[in-house]
């Protein structure tokens, strides 16, 4: 139940994208079309879950265990970009159809900053939890998972819109970039509605 | 002469916000009022002059293959550094901008002019791009944060304009910060057109 609660707070509430503003180059970059979108998203979900279990597992055994948190940063970057390497040669080999499809997309993830900003997150044991519940390497994991649904969920709605708003009619000094961005805007007003529910 | 040109490029030919669209998490994520915008921006600019001047006098040294991973470590440290002074010397904005001063660590500003700058240059102009992108980044943040503080809470730098009672709130949540960037953009293209 209360891992329920984290989910839905993940993805809908304090969405990760839309009111947390981490990873919005991604949104803004790959979000033009619905199939590139889906793409990414799956690769986010991918790294984010595999990248929160090392890093949380490193802090509490590594780092905090020699008192040396102040490297976190440091050891956290060359181990989400490590990963995403050895994300990308193990997929070529054992699955050749998920690497055709999340291939593109992988190389870009190191510096998607909502894959570092929950790991420390995560590791820190500072997201949003349910009253009274200690964090955990569980509720962790559960945390990351429901984050990357939410980025996922955030992307493939706002890919929708763009994809649309190719037909219509865009104020001359707005096409682009800003017009994007007011949607993004209207899309977080949307996600406000949820806020009060968790 | 070319000192002031390098300054200048960074400030307005290639601003990083408004041209380059670069570093969009921090843009909009800290810039609620004018004194967060402007903090973020500083923090920035400091691993930017720091990394830049850093990299410059190291690329030779480090073989093209592992060149990325080592800018990453350079700007990794620089941000270790800066996280335990801003948390010894001013709490307060640190405790702000939270996740965001870490999260400097994947700004793509920060290894773009790495990248792009500070490999092919010597030190004097690296540390003079860092400047320049850092205040072009720190203006627009600045600005960012003033329109934001301003719409939703009538005030500016903490200085009340007009009353409260007038200022629409979601400019200073998380939509609001959509919506300005948008308009600002749209204004910045039309002002460079002319």
């Amino acid at each position: 139940m209360v891992y329920l609660l984290i989910i839905v707070s993940a993805v809908l509430v304090n969405n990760i994208v839309l009111s947390q503003f981490l990873g919005i180059c991604p949104f803004l970059g790959v979000s033009k079309k619905i199939d590139t979108a889906l793409g990414m998203s799956a690769a986010v979900t991918f790294v984010l879950t595999l990248a929160t279990i090392i890093t949380y597992l490193l802090q509490k055994h590594v780092l905090e265990a020699f008192g040396i948190q102040y490297l976190q940063t440091l050891v956290f970057i060359l181990v989400i970009a490590a990963l995403v390497q050895l994300v990308e040669i193990i997929l070529k080999k054992v699955s050749p159809s998920l690497y055709q499809a999340l291939g593109v997309f992988l190389p870009l993830i190191t510096t998607n900053c909502c894959i570092l900003g929950v790991a420390i997150l995560v590791a820190d044991g500072t997201y949003k939890l349910p009253e009274g519940m200690e964090p955990n390497l569980l509720a962790g994991v559960v945390f990351a998972i429901a984050t990357a649904i939410g980025f996922g969920l955030a992307l493939v709605l706002f890919a929708g819109i763009r994809e649309q708003l190719r037909f219509s009619n865009i104020p001359k000094g707005l096409e682009g970039t800003p017009i994007a961005l007011i949607v993004a805007g209207l899309l977080a007003m949307a996600f406000m509605g949820f806020s009060g529910v968790v | 002469m070319k000192s002031l040109k390098v300054i200048l490029n960074g400030l307005v030919t290639e601003n990083p916000t408004f041209v380059l669209l670069l570093g969009m998490c921090p843009t909009l994520g800290t810039t609620s009022s004018a004194i967060n915008g402007m903090s973020m921006g500083l923090a920035t600019t400091f691993v930017l002059i720091c990394s830049n001047v850093v990299i410059s006098l190291i690329k030779n040294l480090v073989p093209d293959k592992v060149r990325i991973p080592a800018y990453v470590v350079v700007i990794a440290a620089f941000v270790s550094v800066l996280q335990m002074c801003m948390e010894a010397y001013v709490p307060a904005i640190y405790e702000t901008l939270g996740l965001f001063i870490p999260l400097i660590v994947v700004n793509c500003i920060v290894l773009g002019r790495a990248e792009a700058f500070a490999a092919k240059n010597n030190a004097w102009y690296s540390a003079l791009d860092g400047v320049g992108i850092g205040l072009g980044f720190t203006f627009a943040l600045t600005l960012l944060g003033a329109i934001r503080e301003l719409l939703g809470t009538g005030k500016v730098f903490s200085m009340t304009v007009f009353s409260e009672n007038y200022g629409a709130l979601v400019f200073v949540l998380a939509p609001g910060a959509f919506i300005a960037l948008g308009y600002l953009i749209a204004i910045v293209n039309k002002i460079r057109k002319a």
